[in-house]
């Protein structure tokens, strides 16, 4: 029920950001829109926690900032690499491990390190990630530990993380 | 103090415009450090790293900017919307191209790359 209810004020507010008519008879057009996509959602069977991830939003407001100070940092050594005179860089392919369960927790934390410069996830297998790193020394199994960490907090709960 | 809020709303006012073309500006720019990195590097895996400055902070800048600009809420939320899906979207675009790259069997070059070799892989 948590997520059908998530379902239906995320599409009602991508629904009222995107038209921003008032009238009765547009409103009545997007609420019929609303009810079709919910059947529709409900008949493909994707109202769960994949489908409507909205409960967990809370934690991944928390991750958010912290993930974009991360990113920012990444794309200034990025940029420098980019730009200097001298081709520097290290490439190097790396194993990590990840303490997240879910799948949904393991996309995020693939996706958190494919966003952040200088780190792409190559291949997932069970709990184990394929990372290319632009950097060698910026690309050790030990520096994704916190990412780890804060993903699957954001995703799984506070139980994860221990 | 609702003439200093209403001066605050007029010095926002007055800021709003060149800090918004600034931004877009300061995108536009990493936008075109990330192409430079694309054409510089040496394979697909450190392309896709250049290419990811263009995707994240390059577009994020844009459309902050963008919101600035922006007359009105409306035209804010699509543009947070567009926010959204890019960032959603652009490292899983990433990811399928590295994992297509990988199961093909494409080997990245492992270790330092220095500038003469990379003059050859240019020439």
């Amino acid at each position: 029920m948590a997520y059908f209810l998530g379902l239906v004020l995320a599409l009602a507010a991508f629904w009222l950001g995107m038209s921003g008519h008032n009238t009765p008879l547009i409103l009545s057009l997007g609420g019929i829109s609303l009810i079709v996509t919910c059947i529709l959602a409900y008949r493909l069977d994707i109202i769960d926690r994949e489908g409507s991830p909205y409960v967990r939003l809370v934690g991944f407001l928390l991750y958010f900032p912290w993930l974009a100070k991360e990113i920012v940092k990444a794309n200034i050594s990025v940029i420098r690499a980019c730009v200097k005179a001298d081709l520097d860089i290290a490439p190097a392919l790396v194993k990590v491990k990840t303490i997240c369960k879910s799948d949904l927790a393991k996309v995020t934390f693939a996706n958190s390190i494919t966003l952040t410069p200088g780190t792409v996830t190559v291949e997932i297998e069970g709990d184990k990630l394929l990372v290319h790193g632009l950097y060698e020394q910026d690309s050790q199994p030990e520096a994704f530990v916190e990412m780890d960490q804060r993903s699957a907090r954001a995703i799984d709960g506070k139980g994860a993380a221990a | 103090m609702a003439e200093f809020l209403a001066d605050l709303h007029g010095y926002w006012e007055m800021i709003r415009f060149p800090l918004g073309a600034l931004l877009c500006l300061g995108g536009s720019i990493l936008c075109v450090i990330g192409t430079v990195g694309v054409l510089r590097f040496p394979d697909i895996y450190t392309r896709l790293h250049a290419a990811s400055i263009t995707d994240t902070s390059g577009a994020a800048l844009v459309l902050f900017g963008m919101m600035l600009l922006s007359p009105g809420w409306l035209v804010i939320s699509k543009l947070f919307a567009i926010c959204v899906f890019i960032f959603l979207t652009s490292p899983t675009a990433s990811h399928a191209l590295a994992n297509a790259a990988h199961t093909a069997g494409v080997q990245p070059i492992i270790g330092r790359v220095g500038t003469s070799e990379a003059e050859g892989e240019d020439a």
